[in-house]
């Protein structure tokens, strides 16, 4: 992002002259109190917004220049995982994670094969008949994540993944992230949990008022081989939770 | 061709899951175009029975009678016998060669003493006919002239009696003893069919305009219930087209059981009510009005093409994001 500020209608300002980059294949973390713009930041890269000032630059290309029917394809390339979920109440575990498959025109066998991998990886695989509104929180934010990277986009945003969801089920939701992370995605995730991301021990960038007052690495860094599980076994030592292996 | 079917197959689960807007849909249409049934043969026939009645009125050309040797008897001569045949088809000839005559028909004296005695029979005072004297038959023979519009019916009788010698009026063959015509009942028929037309075309636009708006709206509600999915829907980077299809082949299946419905108790209505009315009413069996089966395709067919393309272009409001 270079310079990028977007000012509301009624004169808000979300963001102020943010300028950052991130890389190929790193974790990064958005934190900031309420209101200090780091849902506006996800959806300028999502072009859900348009900065009123500067240029976002996804995989090199400026996004404020496509025309309306190129976005689409921007966001097939990126994986969201949305604050309210955005699930699709009249369709079930399965179909929801199948429908960012069809938009990108998927084969019906390579959405058999893809689906129940991406409900696997995020532990919903015996729910697939399930709807939404039959799902816990933490299912549902399992889901949205399972829909946001089943076509393995090389961006996934998460906007607050782990908001409102018990420490326990929010190692979960992390633990997969992480995973993701691992396969070369790119992962960008926004939070307020300040316990969880220092745990993390990744990048964090800092806003206020719109504006970057922090971008430095949380702690030391671990080591890039650590393990999925071993990583999730770290977090839950660190942050006092109990020992428990969710079932997934 | 896999991308058709799962359109299909969308727009069919989208009617299921939201059973209840569907059915309203459905209805609205349903009820649409039962109205639009049961009044386009209506105005259809009312037109129909105007026009008749504009053709209806028309010129008769009274002849006179001849003596033996085909002589006309000068003053509307009364009494002679009818011009002989060569002479009335070389006058029919002449009179179908005016502007603006549509038909000439030669009606003979004893047509009209024929038309005379049917209508005093109905009367039932067939004895005036009877006092006739004998084979002495007093009406004259005439052509019935008719005009290709009600409103040329003026130049014609002017080319009929073109100005003569001395500037005044003068039929163009000596036969010829007189113009008979209605000129004021012609003006009230004018203007009161005119009229009747203005009715039956405003009428028609308001109600078109009034189902369209019906159905537009009840679709446009079933879809702002479910805006938030279609917001969805691009987020994760449907594209419009992707997004528009399912939803249009819904307003097409609405659009089609709806009609579908409403056609069958059209028929069930023309079957019990009409067709037995039709045996005693001469204006239901006027048989100029649009036939059941084309009036059936062409409701199915609006049907479905407004409930479609009022799904398509509904969206396009939600479809922003």
């Amino acid at each position: 992002m270079r310079r990028v500020t977007k000012v509301y209608p009624g004169g808000h300002v979300g963001l102020e002259n943010v300028s950052l980059r991130v890389d190929r294949g790193e974790f990064v973390f958005l934190v900031g109190p309420t209101g200090c713009g780091k849902t506006t930041l996800i959806k300028t890269l999502i072009r859900e917004l348009e900065p009123t000032e500067g240029e976002v630059l996804v995989a090199g290309r400026d996004i404020s220049t496509l025309s309306s029917s190129k976005i689409p394809q921007l966001r097939r390339r990126i994986g969201t995982v949305f604050q309210d979920y955005k699930l699709l109440p009249s369709r079930t575990v399965y179909d929801n994670v199948a429908y960012a498959l069809q938009v990108i025109g998927a084969s019906r066998s390579e959405i058999r094969t893809k689906v129940p991998d991406a409900l696997r990886l995020v532990g919903l695989a015996d729910k697939v008949k399930s709807f939404p509104d039959q799902l816990s929180g933490g299912e549902q934010q399992r889901l949205s994540v399972a829909r946001a990277f089943v076509n393995h986009p090389p961006l996934l945003l998460a906007d607050e993944p782990t908001g409102n969801l018990d420490p326990n089920t929010s190692i979960g939701i992390m633990q997969v992230l992480y995973r993701i992370n691992r396969t070369g995605t790119t992962v960008v995730v926004v939070s307020h949990d300040r316990e969880m991301v220092d745990k993390m021990r990744r990048r964090v960038i800092a806003l206020d008022s719109g504006r970057v007052v922090r971008d430095q690495a949380a702690g030391t860094y671990t080591p890039d081989d650590e393990s999925t599980r071993e990583f999730a076994m770290r977090l839950r030592e660190e942050m006092g939770v109990d020992d428990e292996e969710p079932r997934y | 061709m896999g991308r058709f079917f799962f359109f299909i197959r969308e727009g069919l689960r989208a009617l299921r899951r939201s059973a209840l807007p569907s059915l309203t849909a459905i209805l609205t249409v349903c009820l649409t175009v039962l109205m639009l049934g049961v009044l386009i043969p209506v105005l259809q026939t009312t037109n129909n029975k105007t026009n008749e009645v504009r053709n209806q009125v028309g010129l008769r050309v009274f002849l006179n009678d001849t003596d033996p040797q085909g002589n006309p008897l000068p003053d509307g001569g009364i009494g002679g016998q009818q011009a002989p045949p060569a002479q009335v088809q070389a006058l029919k000839v002449r009179l179908e060669a005016i502007p603006h005559v549509k038909a000439v028909a030669f009606v003979s004296k004893e047509q009209a003493l024929g038309i005379l005695s049917d209508r005093l029979k109905a009367e039932n005072r067939q004895d005036i006919t009877a006092q006739l004297p004998g084979a002495h038959n007093p009406l004259p023979a005439s052509f019935n002239v008719t005009p290709d519009d009600l409103s040329n019916l003026s130049s014609i009788r002017a080319a009929i009696t073109p100005p003569g010698a001395n500037g005044q009026p003068a039929p163009l063959s000596p036969l010829i003893s007189g113009i008979g015509d209605s000129r004021d009942d012609a003006a009230k028929i004018t203007g009161a069919t005119t009229a009747v037309r203005w009715i039956l075309g405003v009428i028609s636009a308001l109600l078109l305009i009034a189902s369209l708006l019906l159905v537009g709206n009840t679709i446009r509600l079933s879809i702002y219930a479910r805006r938030r999915e279609v917001e969805v829907m691009r987020l994760v980077g449907a594209t419009n087209w992707f997004i528009r299809w399912p939803f249009m082949v819904e307003g097409l299946v609405c659009g089609l059981v709806g009609a579908a419905v409403a056609i069958g108790f059209l028929f069930l209505g023309k079957q019990v009510i009409v067709d037995p009315l039709a045996n005693n009413f001469k204006l239901l069996s006027s048989g100029h009005s649009i036939g059941f089966a084309s009036l059936a395709l062409v409701l199915l067919c609006v049907a479905m093409g407004v409930s479609a393309l009022g799904s398509g272009l509904t969206l396009r409001r939600f479809l922003r994001v």
